[in-house]
């Protein structure tokens, strides 16, 4: 218990030093919000009173503290370009690149744990070996590339969706989740294979420990004793590397959400950054770090309640 | 049949396959075991012993010849007491996952036959809950015992039991695996390369040399009179 408020513990500093270089990120990086903001129109003196509007004049600490205080309780700011609170923004958004994260993570999942599961049934079989290969193409094939070849195939030879046109989760739930399908599909292959190679070799060199044969000693059948003692052994260092993958999915997203043309929070991440929106780029650049650790966090945990031995050291 | 037989092995051949062509581990073995008996398999490393228990019990295929069992349950006792318990589970779960596996107890009875064979090897029950990790080699090898003997076998392999324990705990080992060979009428098969303690524990010795045996007689005659030239040179070293 005194562990786990440890870790806790942990996860809060993090968030707050995160935070903390997000804000500090835009104050260090040159380009001026006022200069986009009035574009033509831009004259010294109306740029100051922008500024002053904004409330870009304080100093730097000041401002931190009231945007964390503001963060706190749920008001990320408002923002610069559309003049719209930052929340209300994008709570549309993270609805569906958070949609498309998970869809994407389950079917990593989905792909690895039974491609792991039967190339670990015989290693070093003909299976085995097609299965290592083929995932050995598909991790070198990074997902914008497949998005387009999707693209193509599905939208434009056999005419499975129409491209470009998005289908939002208050048009039709399945629709929209139809939607999101192929690109969480494109995200998930390379991390698919990535995850199975992984767990697969894990299960291999736990598959001859004397345990193993200990318990198949005991009255276990091979198959048996793979799912009753190799794979939940064989899974704590691919729960591990899941939690992290999770990370990287959603920076694939905001890739995969450009080739689809999906309104995630990826397209408006790319947009903010250009027009200098500090407040959105800032809120989005905390929520996916806060993701990150969060799930780090509950993966370690997960660990811990797999194994006891974890939870000793 | 003979009721007194446990184990009949016939002209039992174990081939490893290789990149190129195969290798014997073990050649053509014959030998029955009878109930009550402790028969002893000697020979150095690498000779097959390891291959023929795990052959016996159907862990490695056999290439031709034949095992026959006249007893349920056969189980076995490993060398090392370290690798050999999955890390990750309690002493409780490991002793009582043979019970898992044939029995037809409920949970409470087979939480009561765990803690009563935790104290009928020298546990205690307050092992129950304990994890490999915190038990010295004796203690993890009394588990192995306890988890191979829950279901009642008559037959137990050991294999190189007592090899990788200090002197001291290799005997209360033995003396515990003989107390329960006489309160059970278990019969062994105890595979060593250690000469003396086979010669303290056996009633009859296979001698085994290249995945051959080599010469079988009663452990006295062996140990005084020894025929095969393998087999005095094993006993003067």
């Amino acid at each position: 218990m005194i562990g786990f408020l440890k870790k806790l513990g942990a996860v809060l500093v993090t968030l707050l030093v995160i935070s903390l270089l997000a804000f500090l990120a835009f104050q260090i990086i040159p380009g001026d919000p006022t200069a986009k903001l009035l574009g033509t129109e831009y004259t010294p003196e109306r740029a100051e009173a922008l500024r002053e509007s904004l409330g870009l004049n304080g100093s730097a600490a000041a401002r931190y503290l009231s945007w964390l205080g503001g963060f706190v309780r749920g008001d990320f700011g408002t923002s610069y370009s559309y003049n719209q609170p930052v929340a209300e923004l994008l709570s549309g958004k993270i609805v569906t690149t958070a949609t498309l994260s998970l869809i994407a993570f389950l079917m990593t999942i989905i792909i690895s744990i039974p491609t792991a599961l039967l190339a670990a049934r015989r290693a070093g079989g003909v299976l085995d070996r097609l299965l290592l290969g083929g995932g050995q193409v598909l991790m070198s094939i990074p997902p914008f590339f497949t998005g387009i070849i999707f693209t193509w195939i599905f939208g434009l030879v056999l005419n499975m969706f129409t491209v470009g046109k998005f289908v939002y989760i208050y048009e039709s739930f399945w629709g929209f989740v139809g939607y999101l399908l192929l690109p969480a599909l494109a995200i998930a292959l390379p991390k698919g294979a990535m995850t199975a190679k992984l767990l697969r070799s894990s299960l291999v060199s736990e598959q001859s420990r004397d345990y193993v044969r200990t318990a198949i000693s005991r009255g276990h059948s091979p198959r048996s004793a793979l799912r009753s003692h190799v794979l939940r052994n064989a899974l704590l260092p691919t729960i591990t590397f899941l939690a992290m993958t999770l990370a990287d999915i959603v920076a694939g997203s905001i890739i995969i959400e450009q080739v689809f043309s999906i309104p995630g929070l990826g397209r408006m991440l790319i947009a903010s950054i250009s027009n200098r929106d500090y407040p959105v780029v800032q809120a989005i650049t905390v929520m996916i770090a806060a993701l990150v650790v969060i799930v780090n966090f509950l993966a370690d945990t997960l660990c811990r309640i797999i194994d006891p031995r974890v939870r000793l050291k | 049949m003979d009721n007194d037989i446990v184990l009949k092995v016939e002209h039992l051949t174990v081939n490893y396959s290789r990149r190129r062509g195969s290798t014997e581990a073990v050649s053509d073995v014959s030998f029955e075991l009878r109930r009550g008996e402790i028969l002893g398999l000697v020979g150095e490393s690498g000779c097959g012993k390891s291959t023929l228990a795990r052959a016996i019990l159907g862990i490695t295929p056999c290439s031709s010849g034949t095992v026959t069992h006249f007893t349920r349950r056969p189980q076995m006792v490993f060398q090392d007491p370290y690798g050999s318990l999955n890390p990750a589970k309690s002493v409780g779960w490991i002793v009582e996952e043979p019970l898992r596996i044939f029995g037809r107890y409920d949970r409470a009875e087979r939480r009561r036959r765990v803690e009563a064979m935790l104290e009928r090897v020298g546990l205690g029950t307050e092992y129950y809950s304990r994890r490999p990790s915190e038990l010295s080699g004796g203690q993890r090898q009394r588990v192995g015992i306890a988890a191979a003997l829950i279901v009642r076998p008559q037959l137990l392999i050991a294999d190189e039991a007592v090899s990788a324990l200090d002197v001291t705990i290799q005997a209360q080992i033995i003396d515990l695996l003989l107390e329960l060979q006489r309160e059970l009428n278990l019969s062994y098969l105890f595979i060593s390369h250690d000469l003396n303690v086979v010669y303290q524990l056996c009633d009859r010795v296979m001698v085994m040399q290249s995945g051959h045996i080599v010469e079988c007689a009663d452990v006295q005659q062996l140990y005084s009179d020894p025929q095969h030239p393998y087999t005095k040179k094993l006993l003067k070293e």
